[in-house]
């Protein structure tokens, strides 16, 4: 549960600006969806989040704190694929947090402190539903089986921030379906403060507590390089009536046609 | 409906008869050829019957040599698995280390990385006479000259294959507050492992060649050795039966560390059928 506070930042890559002026207070505990046109910086935005990348300009807070400038457990991630260790199974994928953080010197834990934290990793893996699988390697597991154990990896640490990169793009709908009540459920019960880019405008609705949009303002080819993309959309979705939702939905659709 | 020949595929007992075919042609092909010289010239030496193939592996293989009163081909099989071993085993650890550390930390890459591309450049056995000089003409010498050959070779292979892993792996086990050396021990180095061991079956081919060679040139006792001894006597009869013996020790080796990988490391074959 954390507050974040994005103040004026830039993006760049060899003179190319990816985004500008990016403005942003998050609340604690709230679902920030992102969407946007492809390409238009919303992996970037999150890489900083995750300081796997530094902004050019500005700054990130967090709690009031500047950035670490490299990743901690206190922000999670699930990517869009590569997000689980292929040479451990289930069981030890979920167990390889808590193993780090209680065997400093191996990252690893032999006997009765191994099955203890075995046994403390089954209830999330049950909650992903993943306890028949819990001895298998992610390449014996289907896309969304994956994914779920991702994200059941990511919240063993307890993170405070979640970063989901298109963590549902490779699902078919009913999987998608099952996962969203999953995270629903799963925001609910850790208070976690959730930042999570789609490119499906329902998803977004459906699990965020609040939308941000990026694009550009310029877009003639020759400002491309010049201009990059900012916040275009705002919106929270707390309070709003599915009504209010639809109309919100159809304009940002429009908006964000491109993608 | 005919399918494509690229649908066709052979059955158990088809897939065997086609991979024995060539070796019997091969059979074939040397008994007539042997035969028809033999015919002409009872004394020839390039192509000798079975008959007298099978009397010199009985010879060198079953009986002791009487002047130096030990087995010929055990002495020297066992000669030249020392130093191939010896050598195969350094070279591995060797480059465990350095391309683990080449692959992972970016202050020793800046440092080591250029280095081993450019060693990896000389011809080892250009080097072999320094190796004499410097280390003698005994065991050591052609030890070094089989790490020298392949060390490299194997560096720059796992810090290529360090570097191809998704740096979403290493990040993921940053936020799950994995330190450096955590990362090496429980992400890098179980995944490395049968990539190395890959890498080393591919330089078993340079192992051998490194090996023989070593020992054509300065030894008492090993296979290579005994080749190029028997060669002064055109004595085929000897060098041919000792080809196939290394052919199938590095066949052995090779089908050994092939199975070593999948029984150590199942989820390596469990990504590749799923692949
Ligand atoms: N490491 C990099 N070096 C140079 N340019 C980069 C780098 N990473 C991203 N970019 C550029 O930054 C822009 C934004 O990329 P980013 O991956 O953030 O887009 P995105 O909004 O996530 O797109 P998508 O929806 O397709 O995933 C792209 O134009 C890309 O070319
Ligand atoms: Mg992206």
């Amino acid at each position: 549960m954390s507050h974040v506070s994005v103040s004026n930042v830039w993006k760049e890559y060899d003179g190319q600006i990816v985004l500008e002026r990016v403005n942003l207070e998050v609340k604690p505990h709230a679902f920030v969806s992102i969407v946007g046109p492809s390409g238009c910086g919303k992996s970037t935005f999150l890489r900083m989040l995750l300081s796997q990348e530094m902004p050019s300009r500005g700054s990130i807070l967090v709690d009031g704190a500047p950035l670490p400038p490299e990743p901690t457990e206190e922000r999670g991630v699930v990517f869009q694929r590569y997000s689980v260790f292929p040479h451990l199974t289930v069981l030890e994928n979920v167990a390889f947090g808590l193993e780090v953080q209680r065997s400093r010197l191996v990252g690893r834990l032999f006997g009765a402190r191994r099955r203890e934290v075995f046994e403390a990793c089954g209830e999330i893996i049950a909650a992903v539903g993943l306890d028949a699988a819990r001895d298998k390697y992610p390449s014996q597991l289907s896309g969304g089986m994956q994914q779920r154990l991702a994200i059941a990896q990511a919240l063993i640490r307890r993170p405070r921030i979640l970063l989901l990169d298109e963590p549902f793009g490779a699902l078919d709908p009913g999987i998608r379906a099952d996962m969203h009540d999953l995270m629903l459920t799963l925001f609910e019960e850790t208070g976690l403060t959730v930042f999570m880019v789609t490119h499906d405008l329902k998803e977004a609705f459906h699990l965020g507590t609040r939308l941000i949009a990026f694009d550009r303002y310029r877009r003639r080819p020759e400002e491309i390089g010049a201009y990059g993309a900012t916040i275009t959309f705002d919106l929270p979705l707390d309070r709003s009536s599915p009504r209010e939702k639809r109309e919100a939905m159809a304009e940002i659709g429009h908006a964000v046609a491109g993608n | 409906m005919a399918r494509r020949w690229i649908n066709r595929h052979p059955g158990r007992a088809e897939r065997l008869f086609l991979g024995l075919l060539p070796f019997l042609i091969l059979i074939l092909v040397y008994a007539t050829g042997s035969a028809m010289r033999l015919e002409v010239n009872p004394n020839d030496k390039l192509l000798p019957s079975f008959a007298s193939l099978g009397n010199a592996i009985a010879r060198v293989a079953f009986s002791t040599d009487p002047r130096t009163g030990v087995v010929l081909l055990w002495a020297d099989t066992a000669a030249s698995l020392e130093r191939l071993v010896l050598g195969l085993v350094i070279a591995t650890a060797l480059s465990l280390v350095i391309g683990v550390v080449n692959g992972v930390l970016p202050y020793v890459r800046a440092g080591l990385s250029p280095m081993v591309a450019i060693v990896s450049m000389i011809p080892p056995m250009a080097l072999l006479p320094v190796l004499f000089i410097v280390f003698g003409l005994d065991e050591l010498s052609k030890v070094v000259l089989i790490v020298i050959g392949i060390a490299p070779f194997l560096m720059r292979d796992l810090e290529a294959r360090i570097l191809e892993m998704p740096g979403e792996q290493l990040i993921k086990a940053q936020t799950l507050g994995a330190s450096s050396w955590q990362i090496v021990l429980r992400v890098v180095l179980p995944q490395m492992l049968p990539r190395l061991i890959d890498a080393v079956r591919l330089s078993l081919g340079p192992a051998w060649l490194f090996l023989i060679s070593a020992e054509a040139i300065a030894a008492d006792v090993g296979l290579g050795y005994r080749i190029f001894l028997v060669r002064r006597y055109l004595a085929m009869d000897v060098i041919l039966p000792y080809v196939v013996w290394i052919t199938l020790l590095a066949l052995i080796f090779d089908i050994a560390l092939k199975r070593f990988n999948a029984w150590v490391f199942p989820w390596m074959e469990a990504g590749r059928r799923s692949a």
